[in-house]
């Protein structure tokens, strides 16, 4: 319980030493909790990170990946994360700023990951979700399709969907499409 | 002393003037406690919507006098049902200055400030000003920002026992349908929000390729039209969930998509249910939590009864069911956690620091990255902010830290030892020695 006596001497104390400490930064857990992913990144040689607003805002940043091996082979593929004040509470916001012809990504960037809505945890961390992102690279998956057409490209004719995503990535037309250069 | 007249809550008086056997030990039953509270107890109420306008009305009705409540939404016509305080007429006013209007019109003698902002424009100042910090909010992200706040304000001694002094309690209320939680924290002492977060469930998240390609129910629709087809229509336009035009826009885009389904159930109040995740709020809930939350407070400012340990859980949806829970603190809590006390001279540098991380015996934290109030002083991964940060390295941690004799910081490494090394993220309380009588203006110009 509160003691009375002491919040009276306190309102007396105020009153006469208005004069506080200078207005802190809070960091919220979230941002903590992220300074740990942050610092124990272990990537591949394929995939980069950056900080547009400097070493400080750590809530914003991008991951480009550049496949080694498979359709996407040579490409390079950038990626925003926005992270929550209660991360790992909800999982990043995590958007493709390079148009690509995917199954999993649709030409507006969405990602369909698992483990960035139905299946995040908090025991997941940033490094778990470069690395899914790296493996949709290289497994594109017909399955689970944003990208309506190219799934089915890949299903029933995986060497028009091959050609597809090169002429994709030299920058040029997939149907009515054009996608930028990203090689 | 104040002789003992009657007031005109009689049945508060019998909690506050008489003596009893389950009463703290400090309480010191009279009218003199009943005039304390009146005149010395400060209170700030966090939300005036749902459980807001009972907190306010039940605190003011048990006797406390210097209240402030803040919120920054503005009254909407499907408030009116149960925040009632609010007229017809008050649609489109800031909620905090009606609820605060309405009661002081109605109990004579209360004094309810008003702030109509987001909870991160006060200055921290702003919520060491009151005894204890009453929430009824409807989200994680709010709850988290106070909690650590008042936890912020919290100091432990030598023995890593909290100074009561510091201590902000804070009484949280909370509902969704027909269940609700009222809860008691007193950083230090019980559990704070972040200690038991996991209490919350996860957000249910549809897989975007079920939107997509497969939807079953209306809320699949719904969340195709406002997450997918938004997007592809209004490019780089963000969607406003508080914009009548945008909300009928996903309404309209989620019927076609229904229609095309054969779905039956897309309806505009369900499109904002999803959209804004609401669930409908059921008013006997709130009066329900808010009456524990109030009493709460009123049992800690007077000492008058034990207060809840620590943790009430409310369910109305078959029958009738409450229990108490007491749950407890994690130890470690970056948030309310005394953290590892460390006292260094001003002379070392972060290496030096870094580098006693992993010798200290309570730690054993190698390969340390250092964090200061959202500055990043050290870290280790990735590269690029490695490179950055690299400088700092021979640059004393007190110059680093503002040279600010008492603060903490945070240490994120590999602990323990040979092959049992686990990550782990620490709170360090840092003191500087031997700067005992010296000012802040003195240090600003020497050292």
């Amino acid at each position: 319980m509160i003691n009375l006596f002491k919040v009276k001497e306190k309102r007396k104390e105020l009153a006469e030493n208005a004069n506080g400490r200078p207005p802190v930064k809070k960091q919220s857990a979230g941002e903590l909790r992220l300074h740990k992913d942050i610092s124990e990144l272990n990537l591949p040689k394929t995939c980069g990170i950056s900080f547009p607003n400097g070493k400080d805002d750590l809530m914003n940043f991008e991951v480009t990946i550049r496949p080694d091996e498979g359709y996407y082979m040579g490409g390079t593929f950038l990626f925003s994360f926005q992270i929550s004040p209660i991360y790992p509470h909800e999982a990043p916001k995590v958007k493709c700023k390079t148009k690509v012809y995917h199954p999993n990504i649709d030409l507006e960037g969405n990602v369909c990951l698992n483990i960035l809505r139905e299946d995040w945890k908090p025991v997941l961390s940033i490094n778990t979700i470069i690395y899914g992102l790296f493996h949709l690279f290289t497994e594109p998956n017909h399955e689970d399709p944003l990208n309506h057409d190219a799934a089915a490209v890949l299903r029933d004719n995986p060497k028009l969907f091959e050609s597809n995503v090169r002429r994709a990535m030299a920058g040029g037309y997939v149907g009515q499409t054009f996608f930028p250069r990203c090689v | 002393m104040v002789s003992i007249e009657p007031s005109r809550s009689r049945d508060l008086d019998k909690l506050l003037l008489r003596p009893g056997n389950i009463v703290a030990p400090t309480f010191e039953a009279g009218a003199q406690l009943r005039e304390d509270i009146k005149e010395y107890v400060r209170i700030l109420v966090v939300g005036a919507g749902g459980l807001g306008c009972e907190l306010l009305k039940d605190l003011a009705l048990s006797g406390f006098r210097n209240l402030e409540v803040i919120d920054m939404d503005r009254i909407e016509v499907t408030n009116l049902n149960r925040q009632f305080l609010f007229r017809h007429e008050d649609v489109g006013n800031p909620k905090a200055d009606v609820a605060a209007k309405r009661v002081m019109e109605r109990v004579s003698g209360v004094d309810i400030i008003p702030h109509f902002c987001r909870i991160e424009d006060k200055p921290l100042d702003f919520y060491n000003d009151f005894n204890i910090i009453v929430l009824g909010l409807d989200s994680i992200e709010a709850r988290s920002y106070i909690n650590s706040v008042a936890c912020g304000f919290l100091e432990y001694d030598a023995d890593d026992n909290p100074r009561q002094e510091t201590i902000k309690p804070m009484v949280d209320g909370g509902t969704e349908g027909f269940k609700g939680h009222a809860r008691v924290i007193v950083p230090g002492v019980t559990p704070c929000f972040e200690c038991t977060i996991w209490l919350f469930p996860p957000q249910v998240k549809f897989p975007l390729c079920t939107l997509a390609e497969t939807p079953r129910t209306a809320a699949h629709c719904i969340e195709y039209a406002h997450l997918i087809k938004w997007n592809e229509v209004h490019s780089g336009k963000a969607f406003d969930p508080d914009n009548p035009d945008h909300m009928q826009w996903v309404y309209s885009e989620a019927v076609k998509r229904a229609e095309l389904f054969g779905i039956p159930g897309v309806t505009y109040s369900l499109t904002q249910g999803v959209v804004k995740n609401i669930i409908p709020a059921i008013a006997s809930t709130n009066a329900i939590i808010s009456a524990a939350c109030a009493l709460e407070t009123l049992k800690m400012v007077s000492g008058c009864s034990k207060t809840l340990s620590n943790y009430l859980t409310y369910n109305g949806v078959e029958g009738l069911h409450t229990k108490v829970t007491e749950f407890v603190k994690d130890k470690d809590c970056l948030v309310c956690g005394p953290g590892v006390l460390l006292e260094l001279d001003t002379s070392i540098t972060l290496k030096k620091f870094i580098d006693l991380l992993e010798d200290h015996p309570k730690l054993l934290i190698a390969k340390a990255s250092i964090t200061y109030r959202g500055k990043n002083l050290y870290m280790q991964a990735p590269p690029v902010l490695e490179e950055m940060t690299r400088s700092n390295l021979d640059i004393t941690l007190f110059e680093l830290m503002d040279k600010i004799p008492e603060d903490t910081i945070h240490a994120t490494g590999l602990a323990g030892k040979g092959e049992t090394k686990q990550s782990s993220l620490r709170k360090l309380r840092v003191v500087f020695k031997g700067l005992d009588g010296v000012t802040d203006v003195d240090m600003a110009g020497g050292a």
